[in-house]
């Protein structure tokens, strides 16, 4: 089993996939000779060919479209968007016609298209390179909307994505392709090499769309996560010293509402977890599931730790995230509920 | 055999390793474009979309229909802000190196665009700059401090620590906001202009966006409205080449210059040698009168070279050669500027070098006093409080309570911890 950090399982995944299936494209800015800005795509086009991995121009609703016609035309498409913040102007080909293009033809037509872009903050990039904008595209019905937090997820999940044929957004959390990073910007860096989840395998296999994993069982309180705050959320539960079980919600939508709920029944408290903004957050849909499924058996409202309802500030990064100890303070708070 | 179609993928002339290649570069000799009047029709002047606007000639002699005829003075003041922006780029991007900033852009090369172009308006007219323009703030004679410390995210940050470094603002400079996402400026630009024209105002806008951001629909946008309406607007195309590692032809510049897009939107294309101080002036000077006379939009497609790494985040040895700043056939618009003057018996190497050396003290100074003002890991620091600030004029109860929230939390961790800088990445925003 080969070692990868995030980077290289991504870039695993499209190159297996581009040589298993001759239907597979790769598209995007600087993703072609250059092998992207964070290298996801490195060497691909030397490998693959300049009509399998194309540079495109700076059109963001350039992109998408065109995936969109060439998946209408037999293809598979991956198209990356460089950053998650620069996906808005290709947000009405999304909305209005990646994801409805099979509902509105019944069926005569759909387009598989993926599209991978990196979110979320921690790098410095303030409001223009750091948004977790998910909810935005769970709220659309017709796109599949995923978010891996580990090397090992981040290749099957993506390889599942381009195998399907229903269209895909693929969220990358940036934070997490060099390492698990839990939270605390002043501790050394961890490598994904010293992660059970860092081992990959270099062959092609699929992790499946539509299933959250509990990723640390526990019996006193559900965590429900995706993304970094997996890591965040790991490292807060070690903290605390609480028995929490912590769910890798994975893939948003569709959502597996039978492991979340199964545990948040088991625990009867809850605490959800996302770095994106509080208000209509993704979070939102996940206590209203919650709500829904267990609320005979919840000992106390469920909590919602989130990055604030305001945009992503470049000086203040680390009081905006969700860090440890807000998650730990959300766990005391549920634990000591009656 | 039946005819199949190919995907046609376009590639650099050179690639690392490889000779520079600039022949697919156009150009005019100095002083042969004509200089249409003012109130030429778009169609009289769709020729200059096609040539190029060039006034310095092989010895730095003005030459031909375009000299703007400035005065010495002038010259040497244009000198000095281009000087100025590019000592302050090298700075700021040793600061970055050193881990004190988070991120850079410079404008190396590309001076004369933002400086000879700024200098030709009036203060009056408003910019809306793209990233990579900060000449414009150094010609308005905006404190470096002021641009360092917004780059330092400190107690005098214009942006109170919300924004990348580089995404300054100045209101009463008269010079838009700038985005970290590409080309919304430029139909901005058209609008702020029309708003001018219903207002009756003697106002012009003026907007900057790349070769490679031209691609986004935005360019589109700003295209149609300014035709339709007329809009008194000047829109600049900075084609200098690279757009982070993708060339000029994946923009569309193979087949015909940006300038010829004009044309297809009934707005006069006016194509200049963008590292020809006297040209820029003299092509913004044409299209500013033109705007004020309700002549309506032009669109200058200024030629340079983005010598610089896209940010500092990119290393552009990746994907060109490392020597094509010095095969470009333009040259370098301080070193014309400076060769130009002393040609005229008014500027010499001396005084050249006096100038540099008291530029570059200056810039010491500024940055001196910037420093104490805080720094992103030492000094005064910001209230991390009033990020909840300006999201709307008046703070909603939701962002009154995660106020409240995070003043707890410091307080119980007993606040103030100094963040640190990370390595921040950020590509063509």
């Amino acid at each position: 089993m080969a070692r990868m950090n995030m980077v290289q399982a991504l870039n695993s995944a499209m190159d297996v996939m581009l040589a298993r299936d001759p239907r597979v494209v790769v598209l995007g800015e600087d993703v072609g000779y250059f092998g992207g800005v964070f290298r996801a795509t490195d060497g691909l086009q030397r490998k693959h060919g300049q009509h399998r991995v194309l540079d495109t121009p700076i059109a963001e609703g350039g992109i998408i479209a065109t995936a969109i016609g060439m998946g209408v035309n037999g293809l598979k498409p991956v198209a990356e968007i460089q950053f998650a913040d620069y996906i808005y102007p290709g947000y009405d080909q999304v909305v209005s016609e990646l994801a409805r293009l099979r509902y509105r033809s019944a069926g005569d037509f759909s387009a598989p298209v993926t599209i991978r872009t990196p979110c979320g903050g921690g790098i410095r990039g303030g409001q223009t390179h750091s948004q977790s904008p998910e909810a935005i595209f769970t709220h659309v019905c017709g796109i599949k909307v995923v978010m891996p937090s580990n090397p090992y997820d981040a290749k099957g999940l993506l390889i599942s994505s381009i195998e399907g044929d229903d269209p895909v957004v693929f969220f990358e959390p940036k934070r997490l392709y060099n390492g698990p990073f839990d939270g605390d910007p002043h501790k050394p860096a961890v490598p994904w090499s010293a992660h059970v989840r860092g081992e990959v395998p270099e062959g092609h296999y699929t992790v499946p769309l539509g299933r959250a994993e509990v990723v640390r069982p526990g019996k006193d309180v559900s965590v429900l996560a995706y993304g970094t705050m997996v890591h965040v959320a790991e490292a807060a539960v070690r903290a605390t010293g609480i028995d929490a079980e912590i769910v890798d919600v994975r893939t948003m939508a569709p959502l597996d509402v039978d492991t979340l709920c199964t545990s948040v029944c088991k625990t009867g408290r809850c605490v959800v977890v996302h770095e994106a903004t509080r208000f209509s957050g993704y979070g939102a849909e996940l206590v209203a599931t919650v709500q829904e499924h267990c609320f005979w058996n919840l000992e106390a409202p469920v909590q919602r730790v989130t990055g604030w309802d305001t945009p992503y500030p470049h000086a203040f990064e680390w009081d905006y995230f969700p860090g440890q100890a807000r998650i730990a303070a959300a766990l005391r708070q549920v634990m000591e509920a009656a | 055999m039946t005819p199949r179609s190919r995907l046609h993928v376009p590639e650099p002339p050179a690639r690392p390793g490889q000779e520079p290649d600039f022949s697919y570069v156009q150009i005019s000799p100095a002083g042969a474009t004509p200089r249409p009047d003012v109130t030429a029709t778009a169609r009289e002047i769709e020729p200059l979309a096609l040539g190029m606007v060039r006034v310095l000639d092989e010895e730095q002699r003005a030459v031909g229909p375009w000299n703007p005829h400035l005065e010495p003075g002038e010259l040497q003041v244009g000198l000095r802000h281009m000087l100025l922006t590019r000592l302050f780029d090298d700075r700021m991007q040793k600061i970055q190196r050193q881990g004190r900033i988070s991120f850079y852009i410079k404008s190396t090369g590309e001076e004369a665009v933002a400086v000879a172009a700024g200098m030709a308006l009036q203060p009056t007219d408003m910019l809306f700059p793209s990233y990579r323009q900060q000449g414009l703030q150094v010609l308005r004679g905006r404190n470096l401090v002021d641009l360092m410390c917004q780059c330092l995210s400190n107690t005098h940050d214009m942006c109170k620590g919300r924004q990348m470094p580089i995404m300054y603002h100045w209101g009463s400079g008269n010079i838009f906001s700038i985005s970290g996402n590409l080309a919304t400026q430029f139909p901005q630009a058209v609008g702020w202009a029309m708003a001018a024209a219903i207002k009756g105002e003697d106002r012009i806008a003026a907007s900057w966006i790349g070769e490679g951001s031209s691609a986004e629909a935005d360019f589109h946008y700003a295209m149609t409205f300014a035709a339709v309406y007329q809009a008194p607007v000047i829109l600049n195309l900075v084609n200098n080449q690279w757009a982070i590692s993708t060339f000029q032809g994946f923009a569309g510049g193979e087949h015909k210059t940006f300038a010829q897009r004009g044309p297809g939107y009934g707005i006069p294309g006016i194509r200049v040698d963008g590292n020809d101080f006297l040209a820029v002036y003299a092509v913004t000077q044409w299209a500013a009168q033109r705007a004020r006379q309700s002549g309506g939009p032009t669109l200058i497609e200024h030629v340079t070279y983005r010598a610089a790494a896209h940010s500092t985040s990119d290393d552009p040895a990746r994907y060109r050669p490392k020597e094509e700043w010095r095969a470009w056939p333009l040259g370098d618009p301080v070193t014309r500027l400076k060769q130009h003057l002393i040609a005229l018996g008014e500027w010499s190497e001396e005084r050249h070098a006096q100038l540099e050396k008291e530029l570059e003290a200056h810039v010491t100074a500024c940055w001196k006093e910037a420093e104490s003002y805080g720094t992103l890991t030492g000094g005064p620091a910001l209230d991390p409080l009033t990020m909840f600030e300006d999201v709307l004029k008046e703070m909603p109860p939701n962002l009154k309570e995660q106020q409240r929230e995070l003043r707890a939390l410091r307080e119980a961790e007993g606040t103030g911890r100094a963040t640190t800088p990370s390595s921040s990445a950020a590509g063509k925003g």
